[in-house]
């Protein structure tokens, strides 16, 4: 039997709760079709989330693409049919044209798997954040420098508490109405073990009558606590919150059935939502907007 | 003796010769055995200038690995590895960002020398070691005594600070007093203070005069 899962027609981190919660109701070695024939826009997290669908899947799923064919060509450009291929059976025509890159993609859908896939994508972001984050975005270099913190910190979050490899892309894009400025988002989603399980790993008593993934997600992002017992562990997304902090933007982590945010007055997020459809693994999104000239 | 070590040549020898930033802890404590391999090597008593000049990015993880952990082994115990003091050179304002952060996390502190030559004592240091510190500096050599009247305590309340700053090797200890921890020119020891018995070894990112 096979399952069509319906994709939105914007495929962002909001929006994507739709597709959780249609997989949720599936064994995973069902047969799934994800329809995004009618998609006709998706953030970096709605293109990495895609991906690591696929992971989870026992059965190889089908992706029916965009009918756009902007849409279609956008995705192309930004390398994600190049990793879709490999995970999906694609339905529909793929764009032609396989190169060329798109101005605002910072980095193309990119997989993490190993410690010199964070160099790689530090020297790429390092590459193109002088026409993006510093023209476009008004950042000064030091603050792409300390973008590109936060950036490999997140990442290496895959490599070291997934357990699997995961993907990461960054773009910058102008939200015309909901901000009327610039931001630049990162998009990084595995499908590993997820935070609670991570921090299960460490040998120490947990409650057990509120423990659940929101409590690992505040451990984590508010408390700072690792599954290590190093003591320098935990500073890499401390450091990612304080960077988000000063610089006005929101950082969202969802695992398991809980998703956290750290969120700017400009959004009006939940903190903590709770009792979501759950998914596999962690999957992240940073967002810096413009830096207004008088701010 | 004094030793320049290129932090940016010790992780391309170590690492990969395509690298210039420090990031991922792999990397970091990959660096810092690097380090640690070449300060076994250069005596029991010796000042390394670490250079991040040529550094492009350095995260929180890999500072973590590489600062905080070699200032643990030589700094932050009752017996380190030897007697090193550290002076970290041409570190930019978002390598200090990491820095930090590091340094408070594990109560540290160390001495960076800026593109003046001034020396900055940053991290986890409170304002009387802060003020001793820089009382230290500003005499540029200090017997306790001297020190006492300088600063207007007792004697046994110097003697304690100056000790509290050597243990945690923010100033150098030498017979003839206490003297800033400060990176020196080539071929020029920090306030003629430690002995000049070495040579350029060249091609390993290390120098020592």
């Amino acid at each position: 039997m096979t399952t069509i899962i319906s994709a939105p027609s914007s495929l962002d981190d909001t929006s994507f709760e739709q597709i959780f919660d249609q997989l949720a109701l599936l064994p995973p070695d069902e047969k799934i079709v994800i329809d995004a024939r009618r998609t006709r826009w998706a953030t970096p997290y709605g293109l990495t989330a895609l991906l690591t669908v696929a992971q989870t899947r026992l059965e190889r799923p089908t992706l029916a693409i965009p009918e756009a064919e902007d849409t279609a060509s956008y995705w192309n450009r930004a390398s994600f049919f190049k990793h879709a291929e490999a995970l999906y059976d694609i339905s529909g025509k793929l764009p032609r044209s396989r190169s060329g890159s798109e101005s605002s993609v910072l980095l193309e859908v990119t997989p993490i798997a190993q410690t010199q896939d964070i160099h790689t994508v530090v020297t790429n972001i390092q590459q193109r954040s002088q026409a993006i984050l510093q023209e476009k975005l008004h950042l000064e270099s030091k603050v792409t420098m300390r973008f590109t913190m936060a950036l490999s910190e997140v990442c290496q979050n895959v490599i070291e508490h997934a357990g699997t490899g995961g993907w990461v892309a960054v773009q910058a894009y102008k939200w015309t109405q909901r901000l009327g400025r610039w931001v630049v988002v990162i998009a990084v989603c595995d499908a590993g073990m997820g935070f609670r399980k991570s921090l299960e790993t460490l040998q120490s008593p947990r409650p057990t009558d509120r423990w659940d993934d929101g409590m690992a997600l505040e451990q984590t992002l508010l408390g700072g606590v690792s599954r290590f017992r190093d003591p320098g562990r935990g500073q890499g997304l401390a450091g990612v919150k304080k960077f988000i902090g000063q610089w006005n933007g929101k950082l969202s982590i969802r695992s398991g059935t809980a998703r956290i945010a750290i969120i700017p007055e400009w959004d009006e997020d939940q903190a903590l939502k709770k009792d979501l459809a759950p998914f596999p693994g962690a999957q992240v999104q940073l967002t810096i907007p413009e830096r207004l000239p008088d701010a | 003796m004094i030793s320049h070590i290129d932090v940016s040549t010790v992780l391309k020898r170590s690492v990969c010769d395509l690298y210039s930033n420090l990031v991922t802890r792999p990397t970091g404590a990959a660096v810092r055995i690097g380090i640690e391999h070449h300060l076994d090597e250069i005596g029991d008593k010796s000042l390394a200038v670490l250079d991040f000049s040529h550094v492009g990015l350095l995260d929180f993880s890999c500072a973590d690995e590489i600062v905080a952990k070699l200032l643990m082994q030589y700094v932050s115990v009752d017996i380190p590895r030897r007697e090193v003091y550290f002076v970290f050179y041409g570190m930019s304002e978002s390598h200090l960002d990491a820095i930090e952060s590091v340094l408070e996390r594990h109560h540290l502190a160390l001495v960076t020398q800026l593109a003046d030559g001034a020396a900055k004592l940053i991290g986890h240091v409170d304002l009387d070691q802060r003020r001793a510190w820089d009382k230290v500096c500003e005499m540029g050599n200090a017997l306790p005594a001297d020190f006492a009247v300088a600063t207007g305590v007792p004697h046994e309340t110097a003697e304690l600070m100056l000790e509290t700053l050597w243990r945690r090797r923010l100033i150098i200890r030498q017979e003839s007093g206490y003297s800033p921890v400060r990176g020196a020119t080539a071929g020029r020891s920090p306030g003629g203070l430690l002995s000049d018995d070495g040579t350029a070894s060249g091609g390993s990112g290390i120098e020592v005069s």
